[in-house]
Parts: C-alpha cells; sequence; structure tokens
C-alpha cells in the first residue's frame, strides 16, 4: 500500500509513527536492578539459563535509575524502604512503566502488618500486576509480555503532550 | 594442655552469688536459672572465664512479654530477657533468665563479656523497649527512625489493614493513589 | 483500621546532621578528614536492602555502620497471631534462598515444646531435603559471589545447576522455593514415585560439576589476588562477635551443630567438617566449595537409607491431622480434623530453645507457648544478622573493592538478617 506498491521492491518500510515508537520501545527495556526479597531471587532465574530474559530484550540490568525505564518491584516494600522507593521512581525519566511482581508488591502479600506497605500501588503507579509468591519465572515473562502489548496500544496523544 | 574437669554451672552459681538466684527449672532436658538482673554481668564474666565452665559463645538474646502480668515466683515481673549461652570445650548450653519491670524496664548490658550482645539488645530495645544501661548506641534498628512505639509488646495491635467490602472501598482507596484500574 | 499512608513517603530521606553520628564514627569524620560515603539500600552488590555508611580516607575504609530493617516485616509479630501448623508458611520466608532450613528450625521447635515424635523415615528425607537446600543455597552464593567479582559465567552456570533442585523442590511440594514442606511431626506428604530417581540423576549430574567450579576459580590468578589476605578474622574475634557456620569454621574453629548437637539423625552419616586456616575469604570460599561435596556424600548415604515405604508424619492425631482416606470411616478421625484446621493443637507455657545449622550459620528459633493454641513470642537468631553487626570489626582497614568481596564472602541474606 502506498509508496511501496506504486514503486516496488525498493526496501521501503511504512507504518504509523506511533507502531514505530511502540516497537523501539519494547524492543529493548531495560529494567532497574531492584530486587527487594524472595521475588528477586525468582527474577535472577529469569534472567540466568533456563528461562532467559535476554531473549524479550532486557539483556541487561542498570543499577541507575537514570538509565533503566522499568522496574520491577520485585518483593516486600517494608514502611522503612517506602521513600527509597519512592525517589527511585521519581529518578526514572520518562518513559517509565512499573510492574509489581509477586503478591506482596501488588497487595500486601501473607503479611498484614504493621511493616509492611500493603501493596506498592500506595507509593507509585503499576503497570502490570503479577501474581504468585513467588512467581514462576513463566509467570514472570507472561508480565512482561502483557507490559509489552500494552505498551503497543499506547497512543501519540497520551504522551506528547 | 589440661583441660579441666566439667563443673555443674548450677552448683557453681549457688556457691558463688547465693543471693542473685530467684529461681531454677528443668523443661525438655533444658536448665534455665532465672537471676536478679543487677547481678547478671557478674554472672557473665564467672561462667565465661572460669575453668570448668567456659561458656564461651552467646548464641542468643530473646526478650518474652508476659501480658496481661499477675506476679508470681516464675514471673516476677512483666518482660523477661533470656540469655542462651554455649560451652564448646564440654558441648552444653545455658539458659540465664532476668525479669525487668513493666514501669521502666533496664537491664545493664553484657557487651564487654560479649560484644556480640551489641545488636541483639539494640534490637530489643527496638521492637519490645527494654533498655540496656551501658550500650554504647541506643539508636534504632530495624524499624525507622521516626518511629514511636514497640512493636513487639502484646499490647500493641498488629497493625492490619481492614478486609475491603464495598462499605469502606472509599476509605481504602483514600490510601492508594495510584490504585485506579484505568491506568 | 485502615492503615495511614506511609509519614515520609515523599520527605528527605535523612534530615539529620552529622552530630547524630557522633561516637558512632571516629573524630576524624567530623572535621571532614574522612569522607562519609552511603553506599545505599539500592546496590547491586549488597546482596539485598543492606545500607552501609561508609567512612573512607582515601580509599581505605576506617569504620562502616550497617542500617538494616529495609526489609524488617515483622513475621515474628505475625506468628503470634497464627496457630503453630499455620505459622509454618511464613517461615519460609524469612532466609529466603534455603527455606526448608527455617522450617526444619521452627518445627524441631514445636516438636519439642510439645514431646511430639518424628517417624525415622521421615527424619531421613528431611535430611534430604536440607541438603539439597544446602546445595541450592551455596549455588546462589557461589553465582552471586563470582558475579560480584566479575566472573559472570559462573553465575549463569550455578544457576543452572539450581534449576535441577527446585525441580526436584517443586515435585514434593508443588512450589519451587517457599514450599513449607516440613510440619511438626514430620513431612506435608510422602515423597512421589519419581522422587528417587530424579535425586539419584541429579547426584551424577552434580558430582563432576563441582570439580568444574573448582577448576574455573580455585587456582585462578584474579581470583587468588582478590580474596587471599583479605577480611581476615581471628578465631577469638569470630567466637566473640557470634559467628557461625562457614565463616567461623573458615577461621580454624571446628564447630559444626550437625556434628556437635546433632538432630534428626545426622549422627548415623558419615562426613567431615572441612576447615580452613586462615579466615580470609579464600578460605571462607574454600569450606564452602568443600561443604558441597560433603552434601553430596550425605544425600547419597541418605538415599540409601531411605525405605521406600513407612509413615512420612507422626500418626500422634492429638497434634497431626489424619489422612482424608480416614475421614471416612472414622469418627474420631472427623473430629481431629476438626478440631486442628479450626483451632490448632495446645502447647504448654514453656519457652524452648532449638538450632540447626543452615547454609548461612546457625539458625535457631525460640519458642514460648501460652497453653493455647498460638504462641507467645517466637524469636529467631539468624546468622545474617551477627555476621552484618560484625562488618565494622571485619572490613576494617580494607578497600571499598575489598568491602565487596568480605559481603559476597560473608554469606548474608537480607530476609535472614530483619526477619
Amino acid at each position: 500500500m502506498g509508496i511501496s506498491s506504486k514503486l516496488g521492491n525498493l526496501g521501503l518500510v511504512t507504518t504509523t509513527l506511533e507502531t514505530a515508537v511502540n516497537w523501539g520501545r519494547t524492543g529493548a527495556m531495560w529494567p532497574l536492578l531492584f530486587g527487594l526479597a524472595c521475588c528477586a531471587i525468582e527474577m535472577m532465574s529469569t534472567q540466568a539459563s533456563d528461562y532467559d530474559m535476554s531473549r524479550f530484550g532486557m539483556e541487561l540490568n542498570r543499577a541507575s535509575p537514570r538509565q533503566s525505564d522499568l522496574i520491577i518491584v520485585a518483593g516486600r516494600v517494608t514502611r522503612k524502604m517506602a521513600p527509597v522507593v519512592r525517589q527511585l521512581y521519581d529518578q526514572m525519566a520518562d518513559p517509565k512503566w512499573v510492574i509489581a511482581m509477586g503478591d506482596c508488591a501488588s497487595c500486601g502479600g501473607v503479611y498484614n502488618n504493621y511493616a509492611v506497605v500493603q501493596g506498592v500501588d500506595e507509593i507509585i503507579p503499576v503497570d502490570v500486576y503479577i501474581a504468585g509468591c513467588p512467581p514462576r519465572p513463566e509467570q514472570l515473562i507472561h508480565g512482561v509480555l502483557t507490559l509489552h502489548e500494552k505498551i503497543k496500544t499506547e497512543r501519540i496523544r497520551n504522551w506528547a503532550s | 594442655m589440661q583441660i579441666a574437669p566439667a563443673l555443674d554451672p548450677l552448683q557453681s552459681l549457688q556457691e558463688k552469688f547465693p543471693e542473685a538466684i530467684v529461681f531454677i527449672k528443668t523443661f525438655r532436658e533444658e536448665l534455665t536459672i532465672v537471676v536478679q538482673p543487677n547481678a547478671i554481668l557478674e554472672i557473665m564474666t564467672y561462667l565465661r572465664n572460669t575453668p570448668g565452665l567456659v561458656y564461651n559463645f552467646l548464641s542468643d538474646i530473646s526478650s518474652v512479654d508476659y501480658y496481661p502480668h499477675t506476679p508470681s515466683e516464675e514471673r516476677p515481673e512483666r518482660y523477661g530477657v533470656s540469655y542462651h549461652i554455649y560451652s564448646m570445650l564440654y558441648n552444653r548450653r545455658l539458659r540465664i533468665k532476668v525479669f525487668a519491670a513493666e514501669d521502666e524496664p533496664v537491664i545493664p548490658t553484657i557487651i564487654s563479656v560479649y560484644p556480640g550482645a551489641n545488636w541483639l539488645e539494640r534490637e530489643i530495645l527496638d521492637l519490645m523497649g527494654i533498655r540496656f544501661e551501658g550500650h554504647p548506641d541506643q539508636r534504632r534498628l530495624l524499624m525507622p527512625d521516626d518511629w514511636n512505639g514497640h512493636p513487639a509488646r502484646r499490647d500493641v495491635p498488629m497493625g492490619k489493614e481492614m478486609v475491603q467490602f464495598s462499605f469502606n472501598v472509599e476509605d481504602i482507596m483514600k490510601h492508594k493513589p495510584h490504585a485506579s484500574s484505568s491506568n | 483500621m485502615a492503615t495511614p499512608p506511609p509519614a515520609n513517603a515523599t520527605k528527605a530521606l535523612w534530615e539529620g546532621s552529622l552530630e547524630e553520628l557522633r561516637g558512632l564514627v571516629s573524630n576524624r569524620a567530623m572535621t571532614g578528614e574522612t569522607m562519609l560515603l552511603n553506599m545505599g539500600p539500592h546496590h547491586p552488590s549488597t546482596h539485598g536492602v543492606l545500607r552501609l555508611l561508609l567512612e573512607l580516607d582515601g580509599e581505605e575504609i576506617v569504620t562502616c555502620l550497617p542500617d538494616i530493617g529495609y526489609l524488617h516485616t515483622g513475621i515474628e509479630k505475625n506468628i503470634e497471631d497464627k496457630s503453630y501448623e499455620k505459622a509454618v508458611p511464613l517461615t519460609d520466608r524469612m532466609d529466603y534462598l534455603s527455606p526448608m532450613s527455617n522450617n526444619m528450625a521452627f518445627c524441631m521447635a514445636v516438636e519439642k515444646l510439645v514431646a511430639l515424635d518424628v517417624p525415622e523415615r521421615a527424619q531421613i528425607i528431611r535430611v534430604i531435603c536440607l541438603e539439597l537446600s544446602r546445595i541450592a543455597s551455596h549455588m546462589v552464593w557461589l553465582g552471586t559471589h563470582a558475579l560480584d567479582m566479575g566472573a559472570m559465567s559462573v553465575f549463569l552456570y550455578c544457576f543452572r545447576e539450581r534449576e535441577f533442585i527446585l525441580r526436584i523442590f517443586e515435585m514434593l511440594s508443588g512450589q519451587r522455593m517457599m514450599g513449607s514442606y516440613i510440619r511438626p511431626g514430620g513431612l506435608w506428604r510422602d515423597v512421589p514415585a519419581e522422587f528417587y530417581g530424579a535425586v539419584n540423576q541429579f547426584l551424577e549430574y552434580f558430582q563432576p560439576k563441582i570439580d568444574d567450579y573448582e577448576s574455573i576459580l580455585t587456582n585462578n590468578p584474579i581470583w587468588l589476588d582478590r580474596t587471599q589476605g583479605v577480611g581476615v578474622i581471628e578465631p577469638d574475634v569470630a567466637l566473640a562477635w557470634g559467628m557461625t557456620g562457614a565463616v567461623l569454621r573458615g577461621s580454624g574453629v571446628n564447630w559444626d551443630i550437625r556434628k556437635a548437637m546433632p538432630y534428626s539423625g545426622y549422627e548415623t552419616y558419615d562426613f567431615e567438617v572441612p576447615l580452613g586456616e586462615h579466615g580470609d575469604v579464600y578460605d571462607r570460599f574454600y569450606v564452602r566449595i568443600q561443604e558441597l561435596r560433603q552434601s553430596v556424600k550425605i544425600l547419597q548415604q541418605a538415599m540409601k537409607k531411605l525405605p521406600k515405604k513407612g509413615p512420612f508424619r507422626s500418626s500422634n492425631r492429638k497434634f497431626v491431622p489424619p489422612p482424608r482416606s480416614e475421614l471416612g470411616s472414622s469418627m474420631e478421625a472427623v473430629i481431629h480434623h476438626f478440631k486442628l484446621w479450626t483451632q490448632g493443637f495446645d502447647a504448654p507455657d514453656e519457652e524452648v530453645y532449638v538450632s540447626i545449622e543452615s547454609p548461612r550459620g546457625e539458625m535457631a528459633c525460640y519458642l514460648h507457648g501460652t497453653g493455647g493454641q498460638k504462641p507467645r513470642r517466637v524469636h529467631f537468631k539468624t546468622p545474617s544478622f551477627m555476621h552484618i553487626s560484625s562488618l565494622p570489626v571485619v572490613s576494617e582497614g580494607y578497600l571499598i573493592a575489598d568491602m565487596i568481596a568480605i559481603i559476597g564472602s560473608v554469606d548474608i541474606v537480607l530476609g535472614d538478617c530483619d526477619r
């Protein structure tokens, strides 16, 4: 359709700007190296051999929030750690996404007491919640792919204001 | 090197500190000796240094809250603190227990005998509120610095979040500003 | 009551002044001669959320102040609200690299408190689970320690080995990590038929892998340079500061709870306790590698001893719920099932103290009952807590890069430390 059908096989690809930008964003998302508790071990297992997350573009975990665009909150957030999470989220540059991995980050999990924040969405907005205690590596990969699908539905008017 | 023959800890303590011992108990083959708090430092030094006893390793300091409290011979005060010490040479364990009063619980520190007691005592200060006199660092350990109260006490509530029903969903959603479903 | 939002959610993180640290850091920090560096809770090499305030003279460490509590979940207080059987899943999540050890410490304390017996076959399976858990935990330790020092491929090899063990745990309890498989009185359910073949296959596969790791690291000149002579702990310092496990054995002190105060039938297995000489990072690394070999030896003996049929849990129906097959035929079984699952069993108003040799050191559980169904107080003495408290003494005089090596060699897990 368009130019490529009129001029033949010129090596041109036509698409919309949104599709191109979203494809670029999901292609190589760099997560922040942010593991708190047991879910962090399953996140490390997912990054290592057998379930390899580099297949989906997440080859590197950046230690600095300024260089990453995804924060996977893996583990229980306690009241002492809450301001640290907020500061890290504020330091990340747009566009940024949040995955709440595990039950403790989604809703407080097994712990309903004085010390655990009942879900990290009390502090930062969350895009994808993953259930499990800890979630299997396949569940984490499914969550990441769900986030990719969500990003592919984003429109220019949402982020170019 | 000649190893001194093992002495009976209860007998040795009864000979050396007869007025400091309050109560003795054996349960499931564990010996517990309840002593006066002001004698704890001398007793620990004696237990560590005497050949025949050589309790050279402090394993744990635990605290208990007997709330609601009724004084008895076995439990004179509300707060109990148990010191678990090992003698690696003679391969045995001992529990020394002290009790601290409800209004102002203070116990002398044993850091000079076992440096490992540093953080164990600080954790009890933070979570149970029992002060250790002579401890060099009286800051909180596990809770945030500006926390009020001592969570491990039995009269402090658990701090649970209420279960979400349709009548209180508005209240709960006020505390979750970012949890809107249309994100 | 609904909980209020965190009061300091958007406040500055440390509003204090230098005055608060007087007495904790040396006087040279007060004048600015030495620098205070914050190795914050979010750091790639601190194995969890540990905050270290380092006082540095150039690159040399004068002292360090560890600040913990960023993972304090209040598990001990949460257990006071639950019956003894239902508290077991909460104990899984403390030392999350070897969940079976925490289960074991708590269940042993409950069994001692109520004088509950454990059948011999259950003890053998418990030993198998604990040793597999030890191997899995040492794999994560080796992987992350080597990754911090730059050997990245060891990380991938170790996690590949760990997948085999996690598959075996999934076969037993349905969950890869937090299985809560060890319960008071024995185990949750019997081992499935494919368990025997899977463990034997794993042992055959894993034995040459230990030689592989040794060939990569043990005589590697970079590894030797970075680890020998670093973080030396004298034996009397180690004993005074309450260190246990591989840290104590790396300094030459022969103390292993499995040999000194054996539990769950460990006195019937033939294994050695490896000891180090100098107490540096290299010795602690070498002790743990040898512990892997000894674990394989224990597992081989246990698999030979394990009978294929037999009880897996105590049959004392006052404490252990009956199997579902009995519920159709016996009225007493229904009554026991109802009472145990709604209320739980009663435990006397006394205190007990048990300890086991977890992969990190000595994990001890202090349990005080009420006479009713819920405990009055449970306290866990965890090895990471004692080891982090001694970091100022261990790291004095070394460089920042050595600090990373020391933290890795001491094998801390912050869930274990903060509970």
